[in-house]
């Protein structure tokens, strides 16, 4: 970017390169869910702060989480969580080692559909455990 | 043949990013919905299912602790090496100060989570 190079060569302009290509605003919008999987992790951070603060910072933290502006900002975590997941497992066919299986490699597809299974299994026994300690 | 001398430091970051994905990807939908839908509503779960005896207990066995640890630290290690290289996709060069800030959050916030931890015991 060296404006005062006499020969003016061209330099392809970057700024809001990802919204000319919707493969690329889809790339944008899964590394987005970023910022959410940070925002809850501050969430929990908070609360274990003031788990460790006392009962009443604590019952504070509950009734905070009851807010109804809470409420709507962990349906769009949720939403945000749901897509990482998805995008995670659609991507992992090509971040990991080819997966060889019976002399030929793993299709895409049944890796991606396995680490949905996966999720749907971990989230069932947390619920499950979760269900079984507070009854 | 020339011997490596100075090692990269980029697995371990993209490390911690594998992991806390995976984490998230597994586990994080049903933490949010836990923590932020179903108990604070009531469904499917009791209303008191976090109450202060039963959360204290948890965060004090080292197991509950453990989980604790990993799912904060682990989803801000994931979270700030992805917004570090999406950043630098949106042009602001990844360079050693950006590398800095953000791995820079993630340290304090495993450094926050872990005193909060320490600081409710045994």
């Amino acid at each position: 970017m060296n404006t005062s190079d006499p020969r003016r060569p061209y330099v392809r302009p970057m700024a809001g390169w990802w919204r000319r290509n919707p493969f690329f605003v889809e790339y944008m919008v899964h590394e987005a869910t970023a910022l959410f999987v940070a925002a809850y992790a501050l969430v929990l951070l908070v609360g274990l702060r003031r788990l460790a603060q006392g009962e009443a910072a604590w019952n504070g933290w509950l009734e905070a989480l009851r807010s109804p502006v809470s409420l709507v900002f962990h349906g769009v975590l949720l939403a945000a969580f749901a897509y990482h997941c998805w995008t995670w497992f659609r991507i992992m066919p090509r971040t990991m080692p080819p997966l060889i299986f019976g002399g030929k490699r793993v299709a895409p597809g049944v890796i991606t559909a396995c680490g949905v299974a996966a999720t749907t299994a971990c989230s069932l026994v947390v619920l499950i455990l979760a269900w079984g300690a507070t009854r | 043949m020339k011997s490596i001398t100075r090692r990269s430091n980029a697995p371990v970051f993209w490390g911690l990013f594998g992991a806390g994905g995976m984490l998230a990807a597994l586990f994080g939908p049903v933490l949010v919905f836990i923590t932020g839908i179903a108990v604070p509503l009531g469904i499917i779960l009791p209303a008191d299912a976090m109450s202060w005896p039963r959360m204290q207990a948890f965060a004090q066995h080292w197991a509950g602790k453990g989980l604790l640890f990993l799912v904060v630290a682990l989803f801000m290690w994931h979270a700030m090496h992805r917004i570090l290289h999406s950043l630098h996709d949106l042009g602001v060069r990844a360079g050693t100060a950006m590398q800095f800030a953000c791995y820079g959050v993630a340290l304090l916030v495993t450094i926050l989570a872990t005193w909060a931890l320490m600081a409710l015991g045994f």
